[in-house]
Parts: C-alpha cells; sequence; structure tokens
C-alpha cells in the first residue's frame, strides 16, 4: 500500500536520476583568441558535440596579450580554469620546459601526426615530444599589385632583393593617388614590427644574441638593416608608417594604397577574397625579400592547441584539440565555409587537397615559405636561441617590445638609428644580465 | 541717485545674458569634449569595418552589420546579467558594510577615526596588479574562481573605501541634534540609523550606490584575471573583440555600445538623483 502511493514519486526520482546520469556531461573550457580561423571554430561548436555528445564547449575569447597574461597567472598558479590554451610557437617550448603543458604521446593513430608539416610540428615540441597541435601557421611572404608592375615594365623575380624591392618602390612610390611604394610594419611591440624587423636583421645577416648571449644590436649587420628600414619606409611608405601593425598594412594593401607589402601568408586568404579586397584581381605573391643571407628571410609562427597541466578535464580535452586540428575538421571548414577560410600550413594533406589548392592559388608559397623557415638555423652566424622572429627565451617579450619602441622612435625622426640601436642594446645588456645570462 | 541706478539696470541686462551665454558655450564644449569618444564609439559602431579604420569622417552610410556579426557569435544577455547581478550585489553588500561603519566614525568618533579613514582610502592607492597572485591562490584555495559571488566579495573590498568616505561625509553634514532628538524621545540605535539617518541622507546614499555601481559595472581588471566563462561581465565580452589579426574597430565599438547602454540609460535616469546627492550638504 504504502509502496503503490509512492511508487510514482519513486519513479520519478529514480528517472530524474538517471536521466541526469544520461547527460553527464563535461564541459571544457577553451581559451582563445579572436582571429578568422578561430572565429570559425567556435562556430562550429555544434558540429563538435554532435559527434561528442558528453563533452561541451565553453568559450573565453580575449584579446592576445590580455589573454597571455590571463593563461599565464592561471597555469603558474595552478588555478585550473583551462582546459584547453591557444598558444603560439614562442610560448610552447619555454611553457613545455616548466611543466606546464601536458605532453601530447598518446595521440590516436587516425589523428595521422605524420601529416603535420615537420617545420611547423618541430616548433611545437620538446625533446621531441609535442606539447600543442597546429590550428594554423603562417609565414611572411611579399605581395604586390601585379597592374602597377606590368604598367611599370618590372618583371618579378622567382627571388626578389631587398635592393630591388627598393628600388621598385621608389619607381612606384606616388604613381597614384595615395599610393606608398611599399608598406611595412612599424607599430612597436616584439609581436608587431619585431616580428618583421628581426627576418630583416636576419638576411642582413645579422643575429640578435652571440653563442654567449651577448647582445649584438648595435653590430654592423643591425645598423645596416635598420638604416634600410628607416629609409624605405621614411621615403617610399605610407603615411604615419611607425603606427601601422598588421591589420592596418592589410587595410592600406587592400584598398590598392600599396604597391608593394611583406608580411604574414595569413593575409593571402583575405586579399584574395574579393567581397574583402579591391585588390584581389591584380595580386601577385612572391617569397620575401633577401639581401645577405636567404636564412631567417622568412619568419614561422602558429597558433596552437595545448592541455595545461592544471586541467582537470585532460580526456576531453585531448578529444576536442584532436578534432580541431584534424584533417576532417580542416574539410568541414572547407566545405562549410569555403575552401580559402580553412586552417593553412599545418597539413600535407591540406595542400594535396585540389579544392583548396584550385581555391587558394597562393598555396604552394605558403607551403614552401612554411616548409623553408628554420627556427634552428635562421641566421648567418650561430646562434644559441630557437626562433626566426623571435628569441625563444621568457625575457624575449620585454626585450622585444623595448626594441621595437626605439625603433619606432627612429622611424618618426626622434633618434637617429645609431642611437637607437645603441639604447637598444645597453637596455638588452642590462635585461640579460638581470637574468643571468651574461655577467654584469 | 534714480538717473544713476537706470543706467546702469540696462548695462547689467545686457551683459547678463552675454555671460551667461559664453557660459554655456563652454559648457557645452566641455561636455561635448568629454562625450565625444562615446559619441565616435556609437557612430563607429554602424560604420564597416574598412570604413572604420579609415580616415574619420562624420559621413558615411550607416549599417548594422557589425551588431549582427556581434549578436551571432556571443550570449550577450549571459554577460549582462552577469554584469547587473554583480554591480547591484557588490553595492548592496559595500552599503551594508559601509552604513554602520560610516555612522560609527561620524557620530562616535575616537582618536582614530581619522587616521583608519586615511588608511582606508590609502588601499585605493596600490596598484591592483600587485596583490593579484595572492588573490588569484585565495580564490582558487575557495573555489571562488569564475563565480559571481567572488567577483561581488572583490568589488565590495574594492569600493568599500569610497562608500566609506562618501557615507562619513554625508553623516558628517547632517545635524547631530535631529539624532539627539530621536534618542530623548527613546529610539534605540537602530531605530535612529532606519527611521531618522537614512532617510535624512537618502539622497547622498543613493548618489553613493549609484557610484559603486557604475564603478563595479565598468571595473575590468579583476573580471578579466578572476573569471573565465561562467561569470565573466560585459567588460570581458568587450575584450573579446579585439583582434590581433583582421579588422574588429567596427565589431568591437559595437559591443561596446552594447555593453554601456544599460549603464547610460540607468545612469540618465537616475541623474537627478545623483546630482542631489552628491551636492548634497554643499549648501546649507
Amino acid at each position: 500500500m504504502h509502496i503503490a502511493r509512492h511508487f510514482p514519486v519513486t519513479t520519478l526520482v529514480a528517472a530524474i536520476a538517471v536521466a541526469g546520469q544520461a547527460h553527464a556531461q563535461t564541459a571544457i573550457t577553451v581559451a582563445t583568441v579572436n582571429n578568422n580561423d578561430m572565429v570559425i571554430m567556435q562556430s562550429l561548436t555544434d558540429a563538435f558535440e554532435q559527434a561528442h555528445p558528453d563533452i561541451t564547449l565553453d568559450w573565453v575569447v580575449l584579446e592576445e596579450n590580455v589573454l597571455r597574461q590571463r593563461m599565464t597567472t592561471d597555469i603558474a598558479t595552478g588555478g585550473g580554469q583551462f582546459d584547453v590554451m591557444t598558444i603560439g610557437t614562442y610560448e610552447v617550448p619555454i611553457w613545455a620546459e616548466r611543466g606546464w603543458l601536458e605532453p601530447l604521446e598518446n595521440l590516436p593513430d587516425d589523428y595521422e601526426a605524420d601529416d603535420l608539416l615537420v617545420s611547423v610540428r618541430d616548433g611545437l615540441s620538446l625533446d621531441g615530444t609535442m606539447y600543442a597541435l597546429p590550428f594554423y601557421a603562417e609565414s611572411s611572404m611579399m605581395y604586390y599589385r601585379t597592374d602597377l608592375f606590368e604598367q611599370a615594365g618590372i618583371e618579378m623575380p622567382e627571388q626578389p632583393t631587398w635592393e630591388q624591392v627598393r628600388g621598385w618602390a621608389e619607381q612606384l612610390h606616388g604613381t597614384e593617388e595615395n599610393l606608398a611604394g611599399i608598406c611595412l610594419r612599424g607599430k612597436p611591440g616584439w609581436g608587431e614590427n619585431m616580428a618583421f624587423v628581426s627576418t630583416l636583421v636576419n638576411t642582413f645577416g645579422g643575429r640578435w644574441f652571440d653563442e654567449q648571449w651577448n647582445p649584438e644590436l648595435n653590430s654592423e649587420a643591425w645598423n645596416n638593416a635598420i638604416t634600410f628600414y628607416v629609409d624605405l619606409l621614411s621615403n617610399y611608405g605610407p603615411p604615419g608608417a611607425s603606427s601601422n601593425g598588421f591589420n592596418e598594412n592589410l587595410v592600406l594593401f587592400s584598398r590598392g594604397n600599396c604597391a608593394m607589402w611583406v608580411d604574414a601568408t595569413s593575409a593571402a586568404g583575405k586579399l584574395f577574397d574579393e567581397s574583402e579586397s579591391d585588390v584581389a584581381d591584380t595580386l601577385g605573391f612572391a617569397p620575401a625579400p633577401i639581401a645577405e643571407t636567404p636564412k631567417g628571410s622568412h619568419w614561422l609562427w602558429s597558433w596552437a592547441l595545448a592541455i595545461p597541466a592544471s586541467s582537470e578535464h585532460k580526456e576531453a580535452a585531448q578529444e576536442f584539440i584532436t578534432w580541431a586540428t584534424s584533417r576532417e575538421y580542416i574539410e568541414l571548414v572547407g566545405e562549410t565555409n569555403g575552401w580559402t577560410s580553412v586552417p593553412p600550413g599545418t597539413r600535407e594533406s591540406t595542400y594535396a587537397n585540389e579544392q583548396y589548392v584550385d581555391a587558394a592559388p597562393f598555396a604552394d608559397f605558403v607551403l614552401n615559405a612554411i616548409q623553408e623557415a628554420d627556427p634552428t638555423d635562421s641566421s648567418l652566424e650561430p646562434t644559441p636561441y630557437i626562433g626566426v622572429q623571435f628569441v625563444g627565451i621568457p625575457e624575449f617579450q620585454s626585450i622585444g617590445t623595448q626594441v621595437g619602441q626605439t625603433i619606432a622612435a627612429a622611424l618618426t625622426g626622434d633618434t637617429t638609428v645609431a642611437q637607437a640601436l645603441d639604447s637598444a642594446q645597453r637596455a638588452t645588456e642590462r635585461t640579460m644580465q638581470r637574468a643571468g645570462y651574461i655577467e654584469r | 541717485m534714480t538717473l544713476h541706478r537706470n543706467s546702469v539696470a540696462p548695462a547689467n541686462a545686457r551683459s547678463l545674458p552675454i555671460r551667461q551665454l559664453v557660459l554655456t558655450l563652454v559648457g557645452w564644449s566641455i561636455a561635448l569634449i568629454i562625450f565625444f569618444p562615446i559619441l565616435w564609439m556609437v557612430l563607429t559602431g554602424f560604420k564597416t569595418e574598412t570604413a572604420a579604420i579609415a580616415d574619420p569622417s562624420f559621413l558615411f552610410s550607416p549599417t548594422l552589420e557589425s551588431y549582427q556579426a556581434v549578436h551571432a557569435r556571443s550570449g550577450y544577455a549571459r554577460f549582462a546579467l552577469n554584469s547587473v547581478v554583480v554591480a547591484f550585489g557588490s553595492t548592496f553588500l559595500a552599503l551594508l558594510i559601509a552604513i554602520p561603519s560610516a555612522y560609527a566614525m561620524a557620530f562616535l568618533p575616537t582618536k582614530r577615526t581619522k587616521g583608519t579613514l586615511l588608511w582606508m582610502l590609502s588601499t585605493k592607492m596600490l596598484p591592483p596588479v600587485g596583490v593579484l597572485v595572492p588573490i588569484y591562490l585565495i580564490f582558487r584555495d575557495v573555489g571562488l574562481l569564475d563565480t559571481r559571488t567572488g567577483l561581488i566579495i572583490i568589488y565590495t573590498l574594492m569600493n568599500l573605501p569610497i562608500v566609506v568616505w562618501m557615507l562619513y561625509t554625508f553623516f558628517k553634514d547632517m545635524p547631530k541634534d535631529i539624532l539627539e532628538a530621536g534618542r530623548m524621545d527613546g529610539a534605540s540605535t537602530l531605530q535612529e540609523v532606519f527611521f531618522l539617518l537614512l532617510p535624512l541622507t537618502l539622497p547622498g546614499i543613493a548618489s553613493t550606490g549609484l557610484l559603486s555601481v557604475i564603478l563595479s559595472w565598468n571595473e575590468a581588471f579583476w573580471s578579466l584575471n578572476l573569471t573565465s566563462s561562467k561569470a565573466a561581465p560585459l567588460t570581458a565580452y568587450i575584450a573579446s573583440f579585439s583582434s590581433p589579426e583582421g579588422l574588429f574597430w567596427a565589431k568591437l565599438s559595437a559591443a561596446s555600445t552594447m555593453a554601456i547602454a544599460p549603464i547610460l540609460i540607468f545612469g540618465w535616469m537616475t541623474q537627478k538623483q545623483m546630482v542631489r546627492g552628491l551636492t548634497f550638504g554643499a549648501v546649507k
């Protein structure tokens, strides 16, 4: 009688309990930046959750520097707020060495890790073990307007030199209203002007440090490279070049205000898109120019997904990062968002895909640039560090930004190149002494 | 004499409108300068991404594409709800603590009251980043990371010195005789506070509360550092639209306009009370 009376209630409670168990889901928090490829990844949340009904995704999207600081605080204090982090080639080896990242040793066979481009995979590894999976990768190359080159009777060689680029910039500058001969990064920051400047210094035969970690910022090679850069951009660059970063130059070039632009390969898709670019029909590609040496003339960077050691949902997090960096994901983006929108530069199979190659005529340039970039051998003389456009040590963020500011000051004419480099040399020496790399 | 007075009066009548006109113009100019960044942000939200980064211009074809993109991407309502709960929750808690302490300091001062008040204010001079790691570790250990409760606690602590100071000033300006009269009539301390002090200083308390709400609403450092996905308020929502690769100014402006709209409307609605409160006791 009692049982009968309570039966519906008991059944209901049991049903709720079972239903609760059936829907027990692991929520993982993914920290990322607001780049277009990541926005697409976010928009495909439903596709992932349908394929993995036991996992739900929570997104934290922040500005790059805020995200880096936020993740560093969390990871250093073991906060465990994030299960997946979007980090770059610069952070992965440094954070892995400190034990902050989960080693990715047991990747499933169907992930096809061998399909990943070797240079990209190496950049995300420490002592042969991967600590992050590449979401997209980029190098740098030169974009130019074919219509202007044809009118001026200039033929682009297979490998342009910086001296040739200066001549062409002089020839083309001002031939149309508001046309700059060349656009380059001038906005200070280790990831802004210094990414470009480092490649320029490399190809002019310079390096950041000698083998004993002594800075070489006032060397002849640095002086030649920065004098060339300041002269080129001051005479043939757009007005206010010292405040132009990637985004600003992207707008200038896509509106036809630059005859040439040397920057990230990831701009190619946007410049080739007729809805975003006025120069889609007249867009030419060439490898990044060289000077004394081809070594380090173009950079290598990848945005990658890593699992922090403090994550409490490592298995679910690995499910997600293997999905988001998989061949299937790339195909899914190609089918849903168009083939020029797929995350580039990570897999051999992307460049073997006819649909992608047909849609993206820049594919070969990007692949070559990424494959040829060697972070372990990026300058004429040997160095103690890894990295093409950065130095893989924790102190580089502050060094790079400080040097970037002095070079921007030289570009605006506030100081001479020699003064800027002497000041940068002294500041870098002090930082390296304080950090214990060199004696006081 | 009469003649003299008559000759002065028209001169005053002439100079007054001119002075008023100049003052009005100066007032409007200052207001426009202060308001201009907000106006520009609102206008940028209605531009295309390329127009937003082009040479500054008031002439453009307005579009809602940025608002559509912002709306399509993220859950504005969730962020806005967090902002409302955290801003009003922390203000309520701050007033709850500050009213008794300001009462004690204003009406029952000791020789250390002034020092205590100055010490409280001095905590505002410490850069927040200096205590980020200890706070983060405490929050981690007690499970307050990414919770509204955690943010309410931190915002309460952040605003408490200002709230106590403002209430102390308002209470101090109130004639003590009124409270004494209440006491003579047999009112307890609680009755004194609830039936005399609070009703008489309500404009001041209201403006203090409004200021606390606005400060909590606009706070970005702690909200970005102590929340991730569940308790993130609108400041984190705005931060998510900045991008190192690709154009974002129009979308960022649209998101910012949506983020400040509720507090702007709230500010307009309560403008009268706020001004009344801030000038409360200024003219006796």
